[in-house]
């Protein structure tokens, strides 16, 4: 079974389309990133598979159910990072988790036994008996983080769940999410590439509410730009076996794009002798900027 | 049942918190029951015959403090839509029902403690009262805070920011306690104004909470109780309704 199924979905709000016949499927233990500018239709889509928006047009799945039918059903199954806080303030840190764990049916024990390690991870034990209105910014998304993760839920939500961290709390987030990775599936949108890069099995990328782009962060990546220097008899012998690949070629030079650039160069050197070669790396980055130019 | 259990103590915890907001809220019916039953001490409303008006007033602004309370319970569910807090409450697997009931019994249970607030101080004013008909007095007030909490509650579903709910207490709380014979009889109202107050639940609701206080009463008991039972069923599935409804951005 899926763990995500969106079918054609569309969102209007007034006579504004948030959202514009997007579709994808998020494989169960799979981490799916959605990346996409400000305003382009990220928390939207998460806001409607969390049940919390209906879908104007289109219909959703989460863990097999339908959001709109069986909304219930799917909220048994999800835990949720927002984008923006949704603490209770007047609570303490631990209060926050008690709560949330209550609400989810944990029973004492495991309640005690989880709420120690969720506090653990974000490292906040040592105020967690301080009310949650005295906390930095930094530190409230933690115990949100903290607090989507306490349940341990089939399906995760994360809304920009790294915004505002550490570079330390930041890798401890990401290394507990890779822990999770099998076992749990999880729907992520994110501004950081290097996060969707290194976290995400496939990315799917979002501009003005429609889908751009979806596939695993590799495949999306342009190709890479390598400049080769030899003799013209080498040069010749890279021209047969690589010919494909050349884009232009001067006196004592050629320029390719290759796709996979460490697979390439040991075939490189089988074939012919390199004077002196340069390689210009692409990076998720530039293919994304190019998709929602 | 577990989840009801816990969004009531969530809400309870933070009115306990905010002690402030509690003594705040009570300024305007404290002033109210000490100046009007000071103010009219001595004032002679024929369809009170013998009965002193301290007594008639303060069964009255105790239903008010009911009123107003439990109307005003809404406003926490605006605050917590503006603070966040309502999406982490509506995307957990208790139901939305189970949500509404749980805010509308929080919401009875600070009003009915507010009410128990007053209630002493007008004890202490020299409130005349039944005291083996207070199980019913009590009775009345929880009845009337189920009907009025309800329709705040129901009311906040509709309500994006804590604005507009002054509306809501200029065009709805006001005219409510006062066409609800809270302050004088409704049969001194004008007829026309007199049918309207029968419409009104609160009418009801003080009736009862006076015929079980003082013995004195303007509609049979028995027809109080009924209209306040059955608003406050009315209301409840209202509520629930709408919070099945309601959408959270
Ligand atoms: N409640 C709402 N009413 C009207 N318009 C809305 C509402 N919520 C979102 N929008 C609009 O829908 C569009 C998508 O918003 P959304 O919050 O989904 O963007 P996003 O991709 O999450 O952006 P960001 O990266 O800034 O978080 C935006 O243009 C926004 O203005
Ligand atoms: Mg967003």
């Amino acid at each position: 079974m899926k763990a995500v199924v969106v079918e054609n979905l569309v969102k209007d709000f007034g006579n504004f389309r948030a959202i514009d016949c997007v579709s994808f499927e998020v494989e169960e233990g799979e981490v799916f990133g959605i990346l996409g500018p400000n305003g382009a239709g990220k928390t939207t889509t998460i806001k409607i598979l969390i049940t919390l928006l209906k879908p104007t047009k289109g219909r959703a799945f989460v863990a097999g159910y339908d959001v709109l039918k069986s909304a219930s059903d799917v909220r048994k199954n999800i835990g949720v990072v927002f984008q923006e806080t949704t603490l209770e303030l007047e609570f303490t840190a631990r209060e926050n988790l008690d709560f949330h764990a209550r609400l989810y049916g944990m029973s004492k024990a495991e309640r005690e036994k989880r709420i120690e390690e969720m506090l653990n991870l974000v490292e906040l034990e040592s105020f967690s008996d301080k009310l949650v209105k005295t906390f930095s910014g930094g530190m409230k998304r933690r115990l949100e983080i903290a607090r989507g993760f306490l349940h341990n839920p089939k399906i995760l939500f994360l809304d920009e769940p790294t915004l505002g961290l550490d570079a330390k709390t930041r890798r401890k987030i990401w290394k507990y999410i890779e822990e999770l990775k099998g076992s749990s599936t999880i729907v992520l949108t994110t501004h950081y590439i290097e996060e969707a890069e290194k976290l995400c099995d496939r990315i799917v990328v979002m501009n003005k509410g429609k889908i751009v782009a979806m596939d695993s962060p590799k495949n999306l990546k342009a190709e890479d730009r390598v400049v080769i220097y030899s003799s013209k008899e080498d040069l010749d012998l890279i021209k047969k076996n690589f010919g494909s690949l050349i884009v232009s070629e001067d006196d004592g030079k050629v320029e390719l794009l290759v796709k996979d650039v460490e697979s390439f160069i040991p075939k490189l050197f089988e074939v012919a002798k390199v004077k002196e070669m340069s390689i210009k790396r692409s990076t998720l980055e530039d293919a994304y900027i190019k998709m929602v130019e | 049942m577990r989840g009801l259990y816990v969004i009531w103590l969530r809400d309870v915890k933070r009115f306990v918190r905010a002690r402030s907001r509690l003594i705040g809220s009570l300024g305007m019916p404290i002033f109210f029951m000490i100046f009007f039953s000071l103010g009219f001490r001595r004032a002679n409303i024929p369809s009170l015959e013998s009965l002193n008006y301290i007594d008639f007033l303060i069964p009255g602004i105790v239903s008010m403090v009911v009123l107003f309370t439990g109307t005003f319970s809404g406003v926490s569910v605006v605050w917590d839509r503006q603070f966040g807090f309502l999406r982490e409450i509506m995307v957990s697997p208790v139901s939305r029902t189970t949500i509404a009931l749980g805010r509308i019994f929080s919401g009875a249970t600070t009003a009915i403690f507010q009410a128990t607030v007053m209630f002493l101080l007008g004890i202490a004013l020299g409130f005349n009262f039944r005291i083996q008909m207070l199980p019913f007095f009590f009775l009345s007030l929880f009845l009337t805070a189920l009907v009025f909490t309800g329709i705040g509650i129901a009311i906040s579903t509709k309500m994006k920011d804590i604005h507009g709910f002054q509306i809501v207490v200029n065009f709805f709380v006001f005219p409510v306690f006062l066409l609800s014979g809270a302050l004088f009889p409704i049969s001194e109202l004008p007829e026309i104004l007199r049918s309207i107050s029968k419409l009104n639940p609160l009418t009801y609701g003080v009736d009862a909470a006076r015929w079980a206080s003082i013995g004195f009463c303007e509609i049979d008991p028995l027809v109080d109780f009924s209209v306040l039972i059955l608003c406050s069923v009315l209301t409840t599935f209202l509520a629930s309704y709408l919070f099945n409804k309601t959408e959270v951005e």
